[in-house]
């Protein structure tokens, strides 16, 4: 009994150690342990693990009203532009994902009451692919896509 | 690093839309050096504030899979000439920036 509890004391400390040797190395910056960035979603390498960890759902549902702008063919894949808009009510979330991409999961706007389901941002697209744009609204998630044909990938070297 | 973004805000129909262009790698931490074959450690914005009046109307979270010198628009509803819209990034790093605009 008391050896069972002073093993894992020392778990305990080893783990805290551990953390705070790398705080101090600085190979983790307090400010960005602290912030709300979802971390497992966009490192995950296949999209259901991206979604599921980001929204909950592995995927959305077909039929929401979403707009996807983006060119038929990028010649350049390390720049494509792509504007999301949407005439669901209550958009509480976009997002943006680039299903050829070794981490496919790009972007999330969380929009404020204020704020129009209207985003356009430029990202980098690996391959020919679909981007696909999710919209959550308080109690679905919809989802569309476009494929985009890419010349020149635009993640490699 | 200050005044490296370029933002506008214009007021038309009673919506307003914002344009942002930041200055940024965003080196994902995927891509090799083609010299040394090192892998280049990631460098990217991983998230952009957007307020108005001093409220926050979005926030968006980011990968490195934004392009280079990344480019932000978004719309909000409302919006009169002369108010104050203000964005600010911080990326992997901790880094960070901030740049406002009045209402056009």
């Amino acid at each position: 009994m008391i050896d069972a509890k002073r093993r894992i004391l020392l778990k305990g400390s080893l783990a805290a150690g551990a953390v705070g040797v790398a705080v101090g190395a600085g190979l983790l910056a307090p400010r960005v342990v602290l912030a709300a960035w979802p971390e497992a979603a966009f490192h995950a390498t296949d999209i259901k693990t991206a979604l599921k960890s980001l929204l909950g759902v592995e995927a959305g549902e077909a039929g929401g009203d979403i707009t996807i702008k983006a060119p038929e063919i990028a010649e350049n894949g390390a720049v494509v532009q792509v504007s999301v808009d949407s005439t669901l009510p209550g958009v509480k979330r976009m997002i943006i994902v680039a299903e050829g991409n070794q981490n496919p999961l790009i972007a999330s706007f969380d929009l404020g009451e204020d704020a129009l389901p209207s985003v356009t941002t430029r990202i980098k697209m690996n391959k020919t692919a679909n981007v696909q744009a999710l919209v959550q609204t308080a109690d679905k998630t919809y989802t569309a896509s476009k494929e985009v044909k890419v010349t020149i990938g635009g993640c490699g070297g | 690093m200050a005044g490296n973004i370029k933002i506008k805000a214009k007021a038309e129909g009673g919506e307003t839309t914002v344009r942002a262009l930041m200055t940024h790698p965003m080196e994902t931490g995927l891509r090799k050096d083609k010299k040394t074959g090192e892998v280049i450690p990631a460098h990217f914005i991983t998230e952009v504030t957007c307020k108005w009046k001093g409220k926050v109307v979005m926030t968006a979270l980011w990968s490195g899979g934004i392009s280079q010198n990344p480019y932000l628009a978004y719309k909000f509803k409302g919006g009169a000439a002369g108010d104050e819209v203000e964005l600010t990034w911080i990326d992997n790093k901790g880094e960070t920036e901030t740049a406002t605009d009045k209402i056009a």
